[in-house]
This record gives C-alpha cells, sequence and structure tokens, in this order.
C-alpha cells in the first residue's frame, strides 16, 4: 500500500498517521461516502449476528412454527458435551498446527526467494499459484493423493512402514486436514513476507554486512525485527483463516470424521445446524465462537502488538 | 405477406396467453446426474399432455441441501409446492404439521383417486401415519441388496450363479476369495447405518427403537443395541482383522463401489438403485445381484428389508389453483407406465403394484435378471412392528452418530457393545431434543 504523494515516505515506506490532516467541510459528505459500507456491514454481518444471537437462547422447530425461550440452555448443554469440548481443544490444535506450518513455510520460501535476482518472479508466480486454488479444490486434491485405495501417497508411505488410512485413523485424518489447509495458506504468508523482506532497508544490510555478519545473522538480526508487523498481521489473519476458511477443506476431505476427529467447531456448527436442523445450537455455537476470535483479535492487538517493533 | 405475419402474431399471442394461463407448480428435487434428466424428463411429458398446469423442476443439491433450502424458503414464505425429501427427513416433516399439506388429504380435497392399496405396502407404510393415511408420495424408493462378481468367484474356485445365503457362507466365500487369491478383500458395504444396521434389525425382526421403531409417537427410545446388533458389528471388525471385510467410508460409504468396480473387493452392499451404476462400471467382470444375506441362527425366514431413497412432500402457503395442479401430477405420476418407466431406467422400486405388473408384463424382469430381487426382497413375507421402517426425529445426525461409533469399533477403540450403546446413548439425547422442539 503506497502512500499518497503528500505523505511524507520515510526511510521504510511507511509513512505516520498525523502528517496531514484532511478536513471536510460538508458535514455530510463523510458519512454518505460511509453509508454504501456501512449498509453492506449491517445486512451481511450485524443483522445475521444479530439474529443467531437471538435464536441462540432459543428453541425452535425447523420451519419455525414454535419458538420458546430457553435462556442459557444450549449454551450449557454445550459445555456439558464432550464432543464439544473435544471439538474445541481439536480446533486449538487445527489453528496452531496450521497457523505455525503455513507461516513457517512461508517465511522459509520467501528468505529463499528474496536472496535470488534473477529467477525470483518465476518462483513467486509459482509458489503463489496454490492460493488461486478454491478450497473445495484444494480438499479433494490432498484426499485424492492420500486416498488409501487409490492414493499416491499411502503407496509410498506403505513402503516406509505406514498404514494410512484417514478414514479410519483419527490423527491421519487430523494431519490431512492441517496438510492441505496450510498448503493453501502457504502462498498468502509468502506473498506477505516477501513483500516485507524487500522493504527491509538496502542500507542497514548492507552496513551489518560490512561489520561482518554472515546472511544467517543478518536474517535473524535484522530482517525477522522488522518484519514482526507483518508477521503480526499474518498471525490473525491465519488464526481467522483456520477458524473460518477452511470449513471447505474439512467437507472436500474427512467430513468431520472419522469419529468427530476432524469435526472443528466451524464444521460442527455445519453439521448441527445445516445437516441436523438443529437452529438454537447451532446458533449458540456461531455464538461461541464469533466470541472466541473476538477475544483472540483482541488479545493479539493488546499484548502481542507491544511487543512488535514497527 | 401482411396476412402472414399477423397470424403469426396471433399465433404468438395465443400461445403466449396459454403458457401465461398455465399454473406453475415448482418442484424441487435433489436427483443430480443421469437421474435429474429423467425426471426433468417426466415433468416435461406431464407439461405436454395438458395446458392447465405447469411442473417446474428445479434442482437443489443433495438430499440435506434440498430440504434445508425448502425449510429456509418456507420460514421466508418462498416455499416450493412440492419437496422431494429422502428417508432420514421423513420425522422432520412428519412433525411440521403446519408446514406440510398431507398427500391424503390433498387428494381428496381435489377430488382425485388416490388408493394406499395401490402403493407397495412396504414402501407406503413407510410414509403413513399411524391411521393409515399417506402423508407424503412415494417417489424413488431403493432397498439393499448383495452385488457379487461372478469372475472372481470362479476364481476363487466358487459357483458363480450361488451368492451366499447367509452371513456365515459370506464368512466363508471371503475366505475363499481371499486365501485363493482371487481378491484382496471377500466384501465392503454402502451405507452402514441403513445397511449393516437399520437394515439388519428389520431382516431379523428386532426392535430399532421402541413405540413400533418410532412409528407411536415422539417419545420412543432407540434400542439398536441388541444381541444381534452387537454380534453383527463384532463379526464386522473381526472380519476386518482377518482382511475379509473393508469399510467403504462414512455416510453413503463412497469407497465401497470403487473397490466393488476396481475388483478389489468381491461383494458389496448397496441400494438397489446402485444397479445401473454397478453393470456401466462393471466393464471387466459379470455382475450378479442376490438377496441381503442374514444370520439362520437368528431366523430361518429373513423379514422384508426396509426402503431408502424419498418422497414427495406438499408444503402450505400456495393458491388453490396450484394444490390442483399438484393433485393432478401427482395423479399422472402415479400410472402404471410412468412409474414403470422410472422404475426400469433408474433401478428404483416400482411403487405401485400396477407398475410392477406392468413391467412382469413386459417381461422386462425376465430380459434382465436380478432387477426383480429389491422387490422380491422388499415384499416378502408381513412387515411386523421390527420391519415396517422407521420414524425418528434428528435422524441425519442419529446416522452420522452410528457412523462415528462403527469408526471407534473398527479403530479399536471401542468393542461392538460399548460402540452400539454409545450411539444409542448418544441418539437418545437427540430424540428427546426433538421431542422437545416440536
Amino acid at each position: 500500500m503506497a502512500g499518497p504523494p503528500f505523505l511524507c515516505p520515510d526511510q521504510s515506506g511507511r509513512g505516520s498517521m498525523d502528517t496531514k490532516k484532511t478536513t471536510f467541510n460538508n458535514r455530510l459528505l463523510p458519512y454518505l461516502l460511509l453509508a454504501p459500507q456501512l449498509f453492506i456491514t449491517l445486512v451481511f454481518f450485524i443483522w445475521p449476528a444479530a439474529q443467531a444471537v437471538k435464536s441462540s437462547f432459543e428453541r425452535e422447530d425447523p420451519f419455525g412454527l414454535s419458538t420458546a425461550f430457553v435462556g442459557l440452555l444450549h449454551y450449557q448443554r454445550l459445555f456439558e458435551d464432550p464432543n464439544y469440548l473435544d471439538a474445541l481443544s481439536r480446533t486449538a490444535v487445527f489453528a496452531v498446527s496450521v497457523t505455525a506450518l503455513s507461516m513457517l513455510l512461508g517465511l522459509a520460501f520467501a528468505a529463499s526467494v528474496d536472496r535470488l535476482v534473477r529467477s525470483g518472479k518465476v518462483y513467486t508466480t509459482l509458489l503463489v499459484w496454490p492460493y488461486a486454488v478454491a478450497p473445495v479444490v484444494a480438499g479433494v486434491l490432498w484426499w485424492f493423493l492420500f486416498n488409501s485405495s487409490t492414493g499416491l501417497m499411502p503407496f509410498f508411505l506403505e513402503k516406509i512402514g505406514i498404514d494410512w488410512d484417514h478414514d479410519l485413523n483419527g490423527t491421519q485424518a487430523m494431519i490431512l486436514i492441517i496438510i492441505a489447509a496450510a498448503w493453501k495458506q502457504v502462498s498468502y504468508n509468502f506473498l506477505f513476507f516477501l513483500a516485507g523482506l524487500q522493504s527491509v532497508p538496502q542500507s542497514l544490510m548492507e552496513a551489518a554486512a560490512i561489520d561482518g555478519s554472515g546472511p544467517v545473522k543478518r536474517f535473524f538480526n535484522i530482517s525477522l525485527p522488522l518484519l514482526s508487523p507483518t508477521t503480526f498481521f499474518l498471525f490473525i489473519i491465519n488464526v481467522n483463516y483456520t477458524m473460518f476458511d477452511t470449513f471447505p477443506i474439512v467437507d472436500a476431505t474427512t467430513v468431520g470424521g472419522p469419529a468427530q476427529a476432524t469435526t472443528t467447531l466451524v464444521y460442527k456448527v455445519y453439521q448441527d445446524g445445516y445437516l441436523g436442523l438443529n437452529l438454537g445450537s447451532s446458533s449458540a455455537q456461531s455464538v461461541l465462537l464469533m466470541l472466541i476470535v473476538m477475544v483472540l483479535t483482541f488479545v493479539q492487538f493488546r499484548y502481542v502488538e507491544r511487543r512488535v517493533q514497527y | 405477406m401482411f396476412k402472414k405475419l399477423t397470424l403469426a402474431a396471433a399465433a404468438l399471442a395465443l400461445s403466449a396467453t396459454t403458457s401465461l394461463a398455465a399454473t406453475e407448480v415448482t418442484w424441487w428435487h435433489a436427483m443430480g446426474g443421469e437421474l435429474g434428466k429423467k425426471l426433468e424428463e417426466i415433468a416435461t411429458k406431464f407439461n405436454e399432455s395438458q395446458s392447465d398446469y405447469k411442473v417446474v423442476p428445479v434442482y437443489k443439491g443433495s438430499y440435506p441441501e434440498t430440504l434445508t433450502a425448502a425449510i429456509a424458503a418456507f420460514r421466508a414464505n418462498q416455499q416450493p409446492a412440492i419437496v422431494q425429501v429422502f428417508e432420514v427427513g421423513t420425522g422432520t416433516m412428519m412433525a411440521a404439521k403446519g408446514a406440510v399439506y398431507p398427500v391424503y388429504k390433498l387428494m381428496k380435497d381435489e377430488g382425485e383417486s388416490f388408493e394406499p392399496k395401490s402403493f407397495l405396502a412396504p414402501v407406503v407404510g413407510y410414509y403413513s401415519d399411524t391411521q393409515g393415511n399417506i402423508l407424503s408420495l412415494p417417489f424413488n424408493s431403493s432397498t439393499p441388496i448383495l452385488y457379487y462378481n461372478k469372475d472372481v468367484f470362479k476364481k476363487a474356485g466358487l459357483d458363480p450363479e450361488v451368492a451366499p445365503k447367509t452371513w456365515k457362507e459370506v464368512e466363508d466365500f471371503s475366505k475363499k476369495i481371499v486365501s485363493s487369491g482371487a481378491a484382496k478383500c471377500g466384501f465392503t458395504s454402502a451405507w452402514i447405518t441403513w445397511v449393516q444396521t437399520e437394515n439388519l434389525s428389520a431382516l431379523h425382526d428386532q426392535p430399532f427403537g421402541t413405540l413400533e421403531n418410532g412409528f407411536g409417537g415422539l417419545k420412543s427410545e432407540f434400542k439398536f443395541n441388541g444381541p444381534v446388533q452387537i454380534k453383527h458389528w463384532a463379526n464386522l471388525k473381526k472380519w476386518q482383522d482377518e482382511g475379509l471385510f473393508k469399510y467403504g467410508g462414512p455416510v453413503g460409504g463412497d469407497q465401497a463401489a470403487t473397490m466393488f468396480y476396481a475388483q478389489e473387493c468381491a461383494m458389496t452392499m448397496n441400494s438397489s438403485a446402485g444397479r445401473a451404476g454397478v453393470i456401466n462400471n462393471a466393464k471387466t467382470f459379470t455382475p450378479g445381484f442376490a438377496p441381503l444375506p442374514y444370520y439362520d441362527d437368528v431366523t430361518k425366514e429373513p423379514k422384508n428389508s426396509i426402503i431408502g431413497g424419498a418422497t414427495l412432500w406438499v408444503l402450505n402457503g400456495k393458491d388453490k389453483a396450484v394444490y390442483k395442479g399438484v393433485a393432478k401430477f401427482f395423479t399422472y405420476l402415479s400410472k402404471p407406465e410412468v412409474q414403470a418407466d422410472w422404475h426400469q431406467y433408474t433401478g428404483y422400486l416400482p411403487i405401485t403394484n400396477a407398475a410392477y405388473d406392468l413391467g412382469k408384463s413386459q417381461g422386462y424382469y425376465a430380459k434382465n435378471p436380478g432387477s426383480d430381487i429389491a422387490i422380491e426382497q422388499i415384499t416378502r413375507g408381513t412387515p411386523t412392528a421390527n420391519s415396517k421402517g422407521l420414524r425418528f426425529g434428528n435422524f441425519t445426525q442419529v446416522r452420522t452418530i452410528v457412523d462415528e461409533e462403527f469408526q471407534s469399533l473398527l479403530a479399536g477403540k471401542k468393542d461392538a457393545k460399548q460402540a452400539l450403546d454409545s450411539a444409542v446413548e448418544r441418539g437418545n439425547k437427540l430424540l428427546r431434543e426433538f421431542e422437545a422442539a416440536n
């Protein structure tokens, strides 16, 4: 994001927010300009979210013919339900694994490509490719590769003594969705890390090189700290991604199984609400999921951001 | 020239008015691919047969998707007149009294003749209330049968014309097949819930739940953790460990068909509606068809199997004229020639006795061996309370639970009794939840 020309760009290309204040003479104009976005947010986010909160306190038949207020019953049931609590911890494992794996790989690729002068563009294009793949397609792709009777991977894994069957082995199913979800996200992380690395001032690197530090030391002592805003941003994006956007991957590969081994929170919302038509419980789960993400984002901004060097 | 033009214009105006006058009847369905094309052909033929009504079929995706879409549409007052609902959604639809226009009532109100006796008993029984009133029109019903690979049987030294009748024979045949190297596995199965649990219970006259398998009301409880079910699940686990049985995956068990087509497994159990698919895919071998096996130490005379598939439900909130059209269309759908054509093309059961008789007189079953196995299996004997079908709320989720517990069993985390006990316990919670919501 390049700053407008009237901002004073500093060395790293980042302008500070209060260099120039634009004033609007027309009081109505800013609201008018915001209106379309506000309208969309209201209709597509606030309103459905409010509906979810409302129906999480109600018990209703699928057709909406009879509705009864049940208070916190659905929430209480959820916290007594071992399946829900399992899904909670499972989602944590999934989110941490996918975020860690995709960010580490993204960073590793970015650092490698950053050092390439001529072939960098080619690698960038190739590495960004998976991001263009729809999540369902990504899921199906990995499902094919790991299919226990026709897939390529089980064939090789068998040679090293691993009997791959994610239809029955829960751990293997979890590994499968982690790989599929991380694979898709590596591209995204790679792109941001690469942009971050390229905005690291060359002068700093040169100075460090003259002082005799090698590429590895330069990476850890200069690039990595300067990348912290990018890392922080990606961290939030990735956690949100695993919480919400991984639904198609689970649905296309394991369908939440075996024996719920890959039923994450968002998949459970779908199963109970869409397939099971248990709208009250499903709404309560959505509300909880929303709260979890809000708390996580809050904690990230409040505490993690303090340690980030801008 | 001018005359010609006016004539053409007049003709155009005329045809436009007739099509405008035709009352539209929307029909949401879940039949993709070949089945969907055949369904559309039926609607087109009905539309061509008269000019007052126009049935408009709309494909809404899978069965659960279609049901959810219809429910969402009903809540928004945008519902279709007819919606195709799969058999597991029956409990949900029956409980939604204000949303559903029962078919028997519709036909009576519109003065169309509608005789429950003309339908195949096990089919219509599944969709009738306790007084014997038909609530939804049976459309596509199927029942599971056994498919086997005659070439592999030959290779294993078995008589290719003799399919296993009992589970003991399934075990013995599978052992021969695997030990002779004719195939890697003896048998697999689609739909563990529907075939190896629900139909197993019906065949052996074991209750799946209390209150006549839920037909008697919402207070029913699951009972499918009985001795026969436990024995069968324990056997499946044992046979899996011995390499005789291979798991085909959850829900529909799509892998089962793949393994059967690839000749990895010599036998599979799947819906009779899979017959066309088997014939198309069995390019390099000859398939055989047989009734589902049973335990001869439990029963000498297995009961009828139960059905799967879907029926057509009519939703409330439409104009009187639309319902008139729905009734006319349902009468058309129940015609023997329409039914027989659909049944013979798809492999679904003929819904009416007349359609079955028509097929017989056409010589269809003689020409297509194996095509009548499903009908014979579903019509044998007199249905008992345990074999006339199932009616439970939240049943989609219950099936998921049964799948999960079966996976725990195969993964060695639970034994058969623990798995079934846990499935029953978890299922009962959902039944109570459903009872409270309705």
